[in-house]
């Protein structure tokens, strides 16, 4: 299979949904065909450049399969199967991009608060953020303060999603902000907040940068903080 | 049979009567066929029953002539015997052709009555008294005495209508040209030129009733093709509750059924005047009124095909009006349903009517109340269910797509379960999958059974802020489904109908050119 086939049929599978040859896609009959991990690791083995595979197949690909979201041709499992496309490639891309000088578009750590199991929410942003090119750290969920702030020290994360789904819960989001300040961390770290009793008015009262009422809002609002200056 | 028909929906009956309690009501039915027996007002069918076995004598009473039948339970348990278990409604397309059969249990939803009030539905803007600012779309509603045009462009509207399987007239044409005479044969062609679906009215007049054949026959291809494919079908209220056969209706189901056309034998008694209000009552009454009219047909011709028509009703106890929409108005039917599947005969029944004269809360919870019920009874018919309102005195186009999203969820929701080894497998399989990655979501996998249409949609009117725009939503979906194309008969057979057929209203013929 040539270059161009072989990171088109990558794009093709990506807006098909496909991670694995065994996974159905939008169309059907496509069971069984090498889909993106083969595709991506056969690209690999062929010497193509990663960040060829990168911009040509992954990026424009997801940004086809966005337009169709937005058409409501797509719902959101066909988004997060695209997504999730991405992040495996990602998977596979990242040791050979860093080898190539190429950075993430930035660190997202990602949490559900103490006391809190709810992850839906949280697990739909990381897919999505790894879709789109971040490099994601999710410490799960009922995440404790101290595990927070360690892991934005560790990974110098430059943004920090924390997530709740109770009223008693979300309290605690206010006090992973009084400590990051406290420990001389806000600066560097946008802080993004989610979850059903979550608001704008929250958000700004507990001092946090963004509040997202989904993971499609999130990825708008990383899309601003880039165009901004 | 054949091999092309609509799906409709294939049920496991919710039973709620025992084989015992059927037994119990069917002999209570024989019982009543018995003694007092029924007061038949026909002539001809009274002379049948007696040249039968039947125990007839004249009633020594002023007034019409009527003649007291006594049935022998043997006579009519003989006659029920012999009526089909298996039966097809045919249509224009083939692929919206009915399959009724009372082995299997596959639920078909469709319109009825012939309401005399066809129900326009304006949205106008209203404005909050204390904010001038804030404005809100309210639905108004007018009433427009039913018409040729009006019933074709409901047959229109109900041909895109995708759950609803069969058309029988909901609207009554009163136009100025409209005689008791030419009432029939105009009534089913504004049906036929406009829908696919299998059309079924009652005759008007017996006299119309050779013109409606000749129709259907030119329309279906020919005598022997619409005997194949039956068209259309008829419905006959035979008896007047308690225990009347009708003279004039006696001599329609005579004529229908010596046609070899398919006939519903119809009865619809209200508990509380015309029935006993208590279910084991009316339901012996309404079984032994359909048992006899069954006889008479399958006594006029063996194995003509029928079907067991029940419209059981309850009085309102304030004013002796039906009351439907209520809990007894299922039960009823229910059994009804039951019993009919007891003697093997497919079931005309009944649901989604109600009080309400406007669609909104009362009419959903009404309808819904009934078409879910009667869609687990395992009926295989169910009639009234599109667009009515105000009991049966009016259609209402917008209630009947309101109705059409409900059907379509009822019909979702009692779709077969899908549960085999493989799925079993695939579905460990898929849960193993999923618990392996790291952010333990099913959505991916959720795809293919959302691109199947095996997952439901959401309520296709709603809206996702604080204002009910339901309404306003359907109104506008039934404003795109109008203006689609009417699916016309061919030109030529429409000249052919009208060379044949007399008194069919030129404005019909014009209307073609509507679309």
């Amino acid at each position: 299979m040539s270059t161009s086939e072989l990171l088109e049929k990558i794009a093709f599978n990506v807006i098909q949904g496909r991670v694995e040859a065994e996974d159905d896609g939008f169309d059907p009959g496509l069971e069984g065909r090498p889909a993106v991990t083969e595709l991506v690791t056969e690209a690999l083995d062929q010497n193509i450049d990663p960040k060829k595979i990168l911009m040509q197949s992954l990026t424009e690909s997801m940004e086809t399969v966005g337009d169709k979201f937005e058409k409501n041709e797509y719902l959101i499992p066909d988004m997060l199967a695209s997504a999730e496309c991405v992040g495996v490639a990602m998977d596979l891309l990242a040791p050979h991009l860093i080898m190539a000088g190429v950075k993430s578009k930035g660190k997202f750590v990602i949490a559900t608060v103490k006391g809190d199991l709810h992850d839906i929410g949280k697990n739909i942003l990381a897919i999505m953020l790894k879709g789109a090119g971040y490099d994601v750290v999710d410490l799960g969920t009922d995440v404790s303060m101290d595990r927070i702030l360690n892991a934005v020290k560790e990974h110098e994360a430059t943004f920090l999603g924390l997530s709740a789904l109770l009223t008693t819960t979300m309290r605690e989001m206010e006090d992973v902000i009084q400590q990051l300040k406290a420990k001389g961390l806000r600066d560097n770290v946008k802080v993004f907040i989610g979850g059903a009793p979550t608001s704008n008015d929250f958000a700004v009262q507990i001092g946090a940068d963004a509040y997202c009422k989904d993971a499609f809002q999130a990825l708008d609002i990383l899309k601003e903080i880039k165009r901004s200056p | 049979m054949i091999e092309l028909f609509r799906q409709g929906i294939l049920v496991k009956p919710y039973e709620r009567l025992s084989r015992d309690q059927l037994q119990c009501l069917d002999q209570a039915s024989l019982d009543i066929l018995s003694d007092p027996g029924v007061w038949c007002y026909n002539e001809r069918a009274a002379l049948l029953f007696k040249d039968h076995g039947a125990k007839v004598w004249e009633e020594d009473a002023p007034g019409a002539k009527c003649w007291r039948v006594s049935f022998p339970g043997g006579l009519v348990k003989e006659a029920v015997a012999k009526a089909p278990s298996r039966l097809v409604l045919g249509a224009r397309k083939p692929e919206n052709r009915l399959l009724l059969d009372t082995e299997i249990p596959r639920v078909y939803f469709g319109t009825g009555s012939e309401a005399n009030i066809w129900l326009d539905t304006k949205l106008e803007d209203f404005v909050s008294a204390e904010d001038s600012t804030v404005k809100i779309k309210v639905p108004r509603y007018e009433e427009v005495r039913g018409s040729t045009a009006l019933l074709s462009r409901a047959a229109k509207l109900c041909e895109r209508l995708e759950h609803l399987d069969f058309f029988i007239r909901p609207l009554n044409i009163q136009d100025p040209e409209i005689t008791f005479d030419n009432h029939d044969v105009n009534k089913f062609f504004a049906s036929l030129n406009n829908i696919t679906k299998h059309v079924q009215a009652g005759l008007t007049s017996l006299a119309s009733f050779n013109d409606v054949v000749t129709m259907a026959e030119i329309i279906a291809g020919g005598k022997a093709a619409l005997r194949e494919n039956p068209i259309v079908s008829f419905i006959a209220c035979v008896f007047k509750s308690p225990l009347q056969i009708v003279d004039d209706t006696a001599e329609k189901v005579f004529a229908i059924v010596e046609s070899g056309l398919p006939l519903v034998i119809s009865s619809s008694p209200q508990g509380g005047s015309s029935a006993p209000i208590q279910e084991v009552g009316m339901v012996a009454q309404i079984n032994a009124e359909i048992l006899a009219g069954i006889t008479l047909t399958q006594l006029i011709r063996e194995g003509a095909p029928v079907l067991y028509g029940s419209v059981p009703v309850r009085a309102r106890l304030d004013d002796l009006h039906d009351l439907y929409g209520c809990p007894e108005f299922n039960q009823y039917n229910i059994d009804c349903v039951q019993l009919a599947r007891y003697y093997k005969i497919p079931c005309y029944s009944t649901a989604g009517v109600g009080d309400a004269k406007v669609p909104g809360m009362q009419a959903m919870f009404e309808k819904l109340f009934t078409h879910l019920y009667m869609a687990t009874s395992g009926a295989h018919y169910i009639h009234y269910a599109f667009g009515l309102l105000d009991r049966t005195n009016s259609f209402c186009p917008l209630q009947a797509v309101l109705d059409n999203e409900q059907i379509g969820k009822i019909k979702h929701c009692l779709r077969a379960p899908k549960v085999s080894l493989q799925d079993t497998d695939d579905a460990v399989k898929m849960v193993k999958k999923v618990m392996a990655s790291s952010h333990r979501l099913f959505a991916r996998h959720a795809r293919k059974a959302m691109h199947s249409g095996d997952v439901s949609s959401p309520y296709q009117f709603e809206t996702k802020d604080l204002k009910d725009r339901v309404i306003e939503n359907a109104l506008e979906h039934m404003a795109r489904l109008e203006a689609e194309p009417a699916p016309h008969l061919d030109p030529d057979v429409v000249d052919h109908v009208y060379n044949k057929v007399p008194g069919l209203l030129p404005g019909l013929k014009t209307a073609l050119s509507d679309n």
